[in-house]
């Protein structure tokens, strides 16, 4: 995709497909050529493969453990037990098991950092192409808009937003959202600025081309594989994110996370009585999935970006 | 004559682009009132019920407090009057302390200064000394362990790692004494100013501080390495062995003043991030600073405290960019000159 558009097409194309076929058919190859590439990456198939396991876990445990195994009057083990043959992870500290808290815990986590990244990159791909797109004082408002967010201490400033929003699952990815968009702004409106000074753009305006035209058909497919890349990584930072703001005491109470675990862990006094099993399973699930995210990330990073191949 | 007299009030570019950070800086610092304002304005119910909460409070004092807020002039004119109190250190009364959030913040900022200054400076300095030697011998032994364990680090929630410490250092673990107290500035009936009480500070200070270090050396490790990685290939470098210069004089006199250039802007842009681990850190470790106030603050929830530690927090991270272009200017002469 970020290839030239000159680029010969191959001859086993028959001739008599529509520009668009041509279109799809040539996009189906930078995708599998991509791919091809990141292959041949370790860490990123590393990642890709954690990424898999727990998402896999997130999506499929209400068919083994239900949930009334998080009910709180349901539950049936001692306080703070050790990990045992009943309890694989130990117990809570009111008994549940912490190996059912860890694998829900899955589902939130997971889903706020998703969604948080959702809003994000809407936010920041939408600027960054006004910005780089239109130029002018549209660009130099945004950018001020930008440099604003950019600066603001993230987490007091998303404390601020959540304490006044209240806790609730969405509350959180939208604060997480509106917070972290401007990395994705600024990478989005180079990319933009550069694709729109290319002659290609100038032909297709004088061919009457209005903006929405050459933002959705030139633009944005040419600064996809960028946002792509960005997202992922967007989306360990989400779930760090989404961790802080449960371990201070802002996440969905109704709902179990990782980051909520480690709250109700530590004003427990989990720490304190060395219950380490209830502090390290949250913990290492956290760590394993934003390192994979993480990995995955550079990798596509390095696949897509050709500014940073060879690196 | 004339041209030279008109060139000497002219700006110079380095002036020009100064004063356009000055203004941004005054901008942002202008969002932040604005935001603190209309945030404020949102919350559920009024500020004067909520200060009573939860007591019984006759309605006419309700009112009388109410009157005190200006609640009942136009908008305009609150914001005016707000402006006015938060230019003169009024921010408010706190609904958790009952007495003027300025003082209950005065008393708490030392203890943060004191602890993000020492693991500031701890973890710039063995974070920059990682990334060189990290870049500097790529893809050695070295290098692939102090990534790996950077990208670890940087992966974990750095009040995780607070706690896991706290758990073993603190607490102790079986068959192994906690050494350090588990949290506070001080032990109590401890004379601050004695050598002992520096001692005792300093035992207290360890933990956080360790935690805070181990957090941030991450960050600055990855930073270093990649700038130095992007002017190792540079054609400079080159020349400079060229002229029989030894690798240790080649590295330190020509690639790593380079490579700090965008690393030093970097570690006063990160001056947010370090803030976070304050908030979190302080919690886990009951340090008595402003990171401990906001998660107060954010409990009771105390709204005058929030909006008042987040207009400090925002303050100070704009007051450390204008720094850090001050200095860019200073270390980089194509920007100095213009």
């Amino acid at each position: 995709m970020t290839r030239p558009a000159t680029e010969t097409l191959p001859p086993s194309l028959p001739p008599q497909l529509s520009p668009r076929a041509i279109v799809r058919a040539r996009r189906r190859q930078a995708a599998a050529r991509a791919w091809r590439e990141y292959r041949r990456s370790p860490e990123g198939m590393i990642g890709l493969g954690i990424l898999v396991v727990f998402v896999a876990a997130a999506v499929f445990v209400p068919l083994f453990i239900p949930a009334s195994e998080l009910d709180v009057t349901k539950a049936t083990g001692t306080p703070f037990s050790p990990p045992s043959a009943e309890f694989p992870l130990g117990t809570d500290e009111s008994g549940r098991s912490v190996l059912a808290l860890t694998l829900w815990g899955a589902r939130v986590s997971l889903l706020v950092g998703f969604l948080a990244t959702v809003i994000s990159v809407v936010i920041g791909s939408v600027v960054g192409i006004a910005a780089g797109h239109f130029g002018r004082w549209t660009d130099s408002l945004l950018m001020r808009v930008t440099d604003w967010f950019l600066v603001i201490p993230f987490l007091p400033l998303a404390i601020v937003l959540a304490t006044v929003l209240g806790p609730s699952l969405a509350n959180i990815a939208f604060v997480i959202g509106i917070t972290s968009w401007p990395g994705t702004a600024r990478i989005v409106r180079a990319q933009a600025l550069a694709v729109t000074s290319r002659p290609y753009i100038e032909r297709a305006r004088a061919l009457g081309a209005g903006d929405w035209h050459l933002i959705s058909r030139h633009i944005l497919p040419n600064t996809v594989p960028l946002i792509f890349a960005n997202t992922v990584l967007i989306v360990a930072v989400a779930i760090l994110s989404e961790t802080t703001l449960a371990f201070l005491g802002l996440g969905d109470p109704l709902r179990v996370s990782w980051g909520s675990m480690l709250d109700s862990a530590f004003t427990h006094g989990a720490a304190s009585i060395g219950a380490w099993w209830y502090l390290v399973a949250p913990g290492v699930c956290i760590l394993l999935v934003v390192l994979a995210f993480t990995m995955v990330g550079q990798a596509l990073e390095a696949v897509l970006n050709p500014r940073l191949r060879g690196r | 004559m004339a041209a030279i007299s008109t060139r000497t009030f002219r700006p110079s570019a380095g002036q020009r682009r100064l004063a356009a950070k000055l203004v941004g800086a005054a901008l942002s610092l202008a969002f932040v009132l604005v935001f603190n304002f209309f945030l404020f304005r949102v919350l559920p119910g009024d500020p004067a019920k909520n200060l009573t909460r939860n007591r019984l409070v006759p309605a006419e004092q309700v009112q009388v407090l109410r009157e005190s807020f200006g609640l009942g002039k136009p908008l305009s004119q609150q914001f005016i009057t707000y402006v006015g109190d938060v230019l003169t250190g009024d921010l408010g009364i706190s609904y958790k302390f009952r007495r003027p959030v300025s003082e209950v913040i005065a008393e708490r900022i030392w203890p943060t200064v004191l602890l993000l200054g020492l693991s500031t400076i701890l973890s710039t300095v063995i974070g920059l000394w990682i990334g060189i030697r990290g870049a500097w011998r790529r893809g050695s032994v070295f290098d692939r362990v102090s990534l790996g364990a950077s990208l670890t680090l940087y992966a974990m929630p750095e009040f995780w790692l607070g706690i896991l410490l706290l758990m073993v250092f603190g607490v102790g673990v079986e068959g192994f004494p906690g050494l350090f107290p588990t949290g506070g500035l001080s032990s109590p009936n401890t004379e601050l100013a004695s050598p002992e009480g520096i001692v005792d500070v300093a035992r207290h200070l360890f933990l956080p501080c360790l935690t805070l270090t181990l957090a941030y050396i991450a960050e600055y490790a990855l930073v270093m390495r990649s700038s130095l990685l992007d002017e190792l290939g540079e054609d400079y470098l080159t020349t400079a062995r060229a002229k029989g210069l030894r690798d240790a004089l080649v590295l330190r006199r020509h690639a790593v003043p380079n490579a700090l250039l965008p690393t030093t802007t970097l570690i006063f842009l990160n001056l947010g991030f370090v803030v976070s681990g304050a908030i979190t850190i302080e919690t886990v470790y009951s340090w008595p600073g402003l990171g401990l106030l906001s998660y107060e603050a954010l409990r009771t929830p105390d709204y005058p405290l929030l909006q008042g530690v987040f207009l400090l927090f925002s303050a100070a991270v704009i007051l450390a960019n204008v720094l850090a272009d001050l200095l860019y200017a200073r270390l980089d002469p194509r920007v100095r000159t213009g």
